[in-house]
């Protein structure tokens, strides 16, 4: 037998010069092939006699092992340069702008509510709703505010017929909710919020018509004035995410409350009017059979565009009505 | 109710100045609505009066004017010349004089020259002083007035104009006294009323009173004055102060019964004696009886409007206003004083009902002080007698049975646990002491007795109010109240109205709030609704009815924002809409979207499409709940095109509508594309399954395809529910992948592609098992349908 070792420095540059994996297989073929060198020589180990054929056989598999190393070494460059060609060519411009579907938005006024529902929700209110076209009982009567009362000429009611009105505020609300509870049997503590529209007959540059209110109440045996300002101060302090604010009452009248407070907050060194609130009446509790002697309540009313307003620095009322896209595209 | 800050100063004695005076008031509920100096800042500007006036030789217009401002050097006075443009500027006018170095509204005073002559100072209008906005020359002051003295002084400049913005249980801060004991119950200082005289009767005079309805009118006093001169003018004085409250000066007669409204808060009425007949009754008015009331205004009366009536016939509105046919004149020599009591609940509302608010219906509506009757007669009639002269006729009073003031019980406790704060005895004694409150007091309860003109103490809280008043809101603590904790309910098979509004918002809509009230022909013929709920009081004509879809004010919002050089919109708004159901009202809210333009927004790498029916059908089944029982069904709608519309059913029941805006209203609004709208009733569509497991098969379904051909008017909807209800065995999934007409199916014909799932949870399917299967489905097809497998 020849000494086969020159083929492996053979195989190695004709490896090292096949470009392609398809040369590779060409030059694989040259040596390890059917008819390649090796296997020839492969092929010729019968011929040897019994005594020389191991040997033989050894020295053709180291130099097989070899070139088969070679090939292997060679084809794993090749792969890794051609899976380098093909990331290359696959790369992309990553800055260039994402692909999608425009973005919707929240109304401004509904990112308020839902803020104040949740806030409210974390100490345990529920929400209740009501009727917009409202009865005039409900609107004014049950809430101690009897016809040809002063305090009516303060409210600019849209009427609809002799008896029902848009509610001019969320107050009744509280009314048809406690009237509610007791018909199904359900005690003070009594915990609620009731967002929605109201109405008035009033539009300038600082009224809508129609805006929307918060009403809270809160009815249970132990609750004072002082908690309605704990809590309104809470409220105010967390939706603004500041803990300096503070909350003002100054003496005013609501027929259904009493003690009734307007409620100023501080505001950069000044205050801002931010509604109204107070100790539920007797008169409304009697009007629900509420036994105002063992239970208390305070109440609130807040506005909401007032609060909107304040937390984004929107500067007019008449954005929120006027669906313009370019302003409610700001709140997404 | 606006006064003036120094006719306020003149009847308490506060160390307040007017900053802390407005704050005070403000704080004790009394709100102060605006608070402005009468006269703007200006200094050194005396009153001057011109002793000469010679005409400037260089100018046709000008004077040159020596004018004493009471200078005096060496003891000989030393007048000032000036050169003076004013027309009405001559010897002996007594007029403001601004001296060299005077500050005035956005100027100052220095030595100059005009056109030549040197002047030293300026002779000034009102307009100049800041005090009127227009002038046509020197504000000519009276003969009375001081040459020297400052023009403040003299003009009583400093001070300022309060406007109280007073909620309606404050009556009794309707006049200047009133806020003056109020100011001093806040305050602690003192007040100083003048003692009210009682005029003795110089004549016999008198007129018969007859109160026929001793509750409408409880007290009532009234009194002749006769020989008056009625021509008389006006104190200076008392026009000021006026003038300062809102008020114009008339006559001297109606002048002094409005100074006794403001300084006392009791409407007066003077009626013109010579043309009363017979007695002075007080009555409720018969039907058929009318009157001309002051302003001109012909009234027809109803019989519970309460008037005050002679012989003849009704003379006055009682508590609102007088009557044209016996108002005081220039003419007039004696008139009738009439100062009385009429409760609140005889005058509230009849103002209103005829369109007036006055001073005087305003006052009684909200609780006059019927002890102070007597007093405002006996005053009013002294300042008659010192302006007009006349003599005072005795005073006829009826007196019936005034409204008690029924002792209120205060008991600390309540008091303590109602406020939140710890006030103790002496506190609420202070108070009600403060408050001028009578009370007497046994083991921590005390009894009060508010006074008369207090219309707003008759319960306990009412005192606590007003303890917490005096105390002071700013001194109750913010305190977090203790309470029990439980949880709310959360339940699981309903979602927040929130999350609908959420999966609109990730396909992209921006939700919109509009206003609930719309243009009637909105709902007329967009709608078809010929009968909405109508405003009897709309605050325009476009807003004038309640809106029964949200689809209006979506294409308003959508065409104002394509005015805008939008170019697509996808919105949606969350709201009520309102029906009257025979004779009541009902309430729904709803979800209303309105697609319009490219289903995306344009950008690289896309091809611009239109949104169509589908992909907008897709947005809908979004806010439903997988696995929600909705069909679809062909149908009719006056905003939608006609063969692309549909009612969308919830079990059955119809819960909307979906579909593009009719080719007419797309014409009307002036779009150039589809919009595509849609409405669900919310209530209908919250309700959620809670999910149930079944178990999951470890078998593999088997997956068939197939292609159907049927008549084109079938709907897909109706072979997919048939085929779902008819529950074939093994047969789990059954959806459509494609949807042909073309070459190769029948006219009127279109082919259906469906994929069939079937599947056994207990062995795995064999062929013959799937051939049975879509056997019995081709089968329900071909009898329901007439449908046949392709070729």
């Amino acid at each position: 037998m020849s000494d086969l070792t020159h083929l492996i420095p053979a195989a190695a540059a004709d490896f090292a010069n096949s470009a392609t994996m398809n040369d590779l297989e060409v030059a694989k073929a040259k040596y390890l092939g059917k008819t390649g060198a090796l296997t020839d020589a492969l092929k010729g180990l019968g011929k040897l006699s019994n005594e020389d054929r191991p040997a033989a056989g050894a020295a053709i598999n180291v130099v097989k092992q070899a070139i088969e190393g070679a090939l292997t070494e060679r084809r794993e460059a090749l792969l890794n340069a051609e899976q380098a060609k093909q990331l290359a060519q696959e790369s992309i411009d990553v800055t260039l702008p994402a692909r999608a579907q425009s973005l919707g938005g929240l109304h401004p006024v509904t990112l308020t509510l839902q803020r104040i529902e949740q806030l409210f929700h974390s100490i345990g209110f529920e929400v209740a709703t009501g009727p917009e076209i409202e009865t005039d009982f409900y609107n004014f009567t049950a809430l101690n505010i009897p016809e040809d009362h002063p305090a009516r000429a303060m409210h600019d009611t849209f009427y609809i017929d002799e008896a029902n009105v848009l509610r001019t505020h969320t107050s009744p609300v509280q009314v048809r909710y406690m009237e509610n509870a007791l018909k199904n049997n359900k005690t003070p503590p009594l915990k609620i919020i009731a967002p929605g529209r109201v109405y008035r007959v009033d539009s300038d540059a600082t009224h809508s018509p129609m805006f929307h209110q918060v009403e809270g109440l809160w009815v249970d045996e132990d609750i004072s004035f002082a908690n309605l300002k704990g809590v309104v101060q809470d409220f105010l302090q967390k939706f603004f995410e500041r803990d300096d604010l503070i909350v003002r009452f100054r003496p005013s009248f609501f027929p259904f409350t009493e003690p009734s407070a307007e409620m100023d907050m501080s505001w950069n060194g000044g205050w801002l009017e931010i509604g109204g609130c107070g100790m539920v009446h007797p008169e409304v509790f009697k009007h629900v059979n509420v036994d105002h002697e063992k239970y208390r309540g305070f109440a609130f009313g807040l506005g909401v565009e007032r609060l909107t307003m304040l937390r984004y620095g929107v500067n007019d009322l008449r954005h929120f009505f006027n669906n313009d896209l370019r302003f409610l595209s700001q709140f997404r | 109710m606006q006064f003036s800050e120094n006719w306020l100063r003149s009847l308490v004695n506060t160390d307040l100045d007017s900053q802390a005076l407005n704050h005070a008031l403000t704080m004790a509920g009394l709100e102060v609505e605006e608070m402005q100096p009468v006269a703007a800042a200006f200094t050194k500007v005396v009153v001057g009066k011109i002793l000469t006036a010679s005409k400037h030789p260089d100018a046709d217009r000008l004077q040159i004017c020596t004018v004493d401002v009471g200078n005096i050097v060496n003891g000989v006075s030393v007048p000032l010349q000036i050169v003076c443009g004013a027309p009405n500027a001559r010897p002996g006018l007594l007029a403001p004089c601004a001296m060299v170095g005077a500050e005035l509204p956005g100027f100052s005073i220095k030595e100059a020259k005009v056109r030549g002559v040197e002047s030293f100072g300026m002779m000034c209008s009102s307009k100049e002083l800041g005090l009127s906005a227009e002038a046509t020359g020197l504000l000519e002051l009276d003969a009375n007035a001081v040459v020297g003295q400052d023009i403040r002084q003299h003009l009583d400049l400093d001070d300022h104009l309060f406007t109280l913005k007073l909620t309606p249980n404050r009556s009794d801060c309707l006049s200047i006294t009133g806020i003056a004991r109020d100011v001093a119950a806040i305050t602690g200082a003192t007040t100083h009323f003048d003692a009210i005289e009682m005029v003795d009767a110089e004549t016999q005079d008198v007129m018969t009173v007859v109160v026929g309805q001793t509750t409408a009118c409880p007290r009532y006093c009234g009194r002749l004055v006769t020989g008056i001169n009625a021509k008389a003018v006006t104190p200076e004085w008392m026009v000021k102060r006026l003038e300062r409250s809102g008020t114009r000066s008339i006559s001297a007669v109606v002048d002094i019964t409005n100074y006794v409204l403001l300084q006392l808060g009791q409407p007066m009425h003077a009626f013109d004696a010579t043309k009363l007949s017979g007695d002075i009754e007080i009555r409720f008015a018969d039907a058929n009886e009318s009157l001309l009331l002051l302003n001109d205004q012909e009234l027809a009366l109803k019989v519970d409007d309460l008037v005050i009536a002679d012989a003849q016939g009704a003379l006055a509105l009682a508590g609102i206003m007088g009557g044209k046919a016996s108002a005081v004149s220039d003419e007039t020599s004696q008139v009738f004083l009439e100062s009385a009591f009429f409760p609140p609940a005889v005058i509230a509302g009849k103002a209103r009902r005829i369109g007036l608010s006055t001073d005087s219906s305003y006052r009684f509506e909200r609780g006059v002080d019927f002890g102070n009757t007597r007093n405002a007669l006996e005053y009013a009639t002294t300042l008659i007698k010192q302006i007009c002269g006349g003599q005072a006729g005795p005073v006829t009073e009826v007196i019936s049975t005034l409204p008690l003031r029924t002792p209120v019980k205060l008991r600390l406790s309540r008091l303590v646990s109602v406020l939140g704060i710890p006030l103790m005895q002496a506190d609420v004694a202070k108070i009600l002491t403060q408050l001028d409150f009578a009370y007497t007091l046994l083991d921590d309860v005390f009894t009060v007795s508010p006074p008369s003109y207090r219309f707003d103490i008759s319960i306990e809280e009412d005192l606590i109010e007003e303890v917490a008043r005096l105390h002071g809101y700013d001194h109750i603590p913010a305190i977090p109240p203790v309470a029990c904790l439980d949880m709310l309910p959360a339940p699981e098979t309903r979602v927040h109205l929130n999350k609908l509004s959420d999966s609109l918002v990730a396909t992209g809509y921006q939700e919109v709030v509009n206003y609930s009230f719309v243009d009637e022909s909105w709902e007329r013929d967009l709608l078809g609704n010929a009968n909405p709920i109508k405003l009897k009081n709309p605050i325009a004509s476009n807003l004038s009815v309640m809106r029964t879809s949200l689809w209006g004010g979506l294409l308003d919002t959508l065409t104002y924002n394509l005015n805008r050089k939008q170019d697509r919109a996808f919105l949606f708004e969350v709201g009520a809409v309102y029906q009257k159901i025979d004779a009541a009202y009902a309430e729904e809210t709803r979800i209303s979207g309105l697609a319009y333009g490219s289903t995306m927004p344009e950008q690289w790498g896309v091809t611009s499409a239109d949104i169509d029916f589908f992909e907008v059908k897709a947005h809908v089944e979004a806010l439903l709940g997988a696995g929600s029982e909705v069909s679809y069904e062909k149908a009719e709608h006056t905003t939608l095109h006609p063969g692309q519309s549909a009612r969308i059913l919830l079990n059955g029941k119809a819960i909307g509508w979906l579909g593009k805006l009719h080719p007419k209203w797309q014409q009307h609004y002036s779009l150039s594309k589809s919009t595509f709208l849609f409405e669900l009733s919310t209530e209908a569509i919250l309700a959620r399954k809670l999910p149930a497991y079944q178990e999951v098969s470890k078998l593999l379904p088997v997956r068939r395809d197939l292609a159907v051909v049927l008549d084109e008017n079938i709907a897909v909807d109706a072979v997919l529910c048939t085929i779902k209800s008819a529950n074939i065995p093994l047969v789990t999934e059954v959806a459509l992948f494609d949807l042909y007409q073309g070459p190769g199916v029948p006219e009127n014909k279109k082919s259906l592609a469906l994929s069939v799932l079937m599947h056994d949870t207990q062995k795995s399917l064999t062929d013959s098992d799937s051939d049975t299967a879509i056997s019995n489905l081709l089968q329900l097809m071909q009898n329901k349908f007439g449908a046949t497998l392709r070729n």
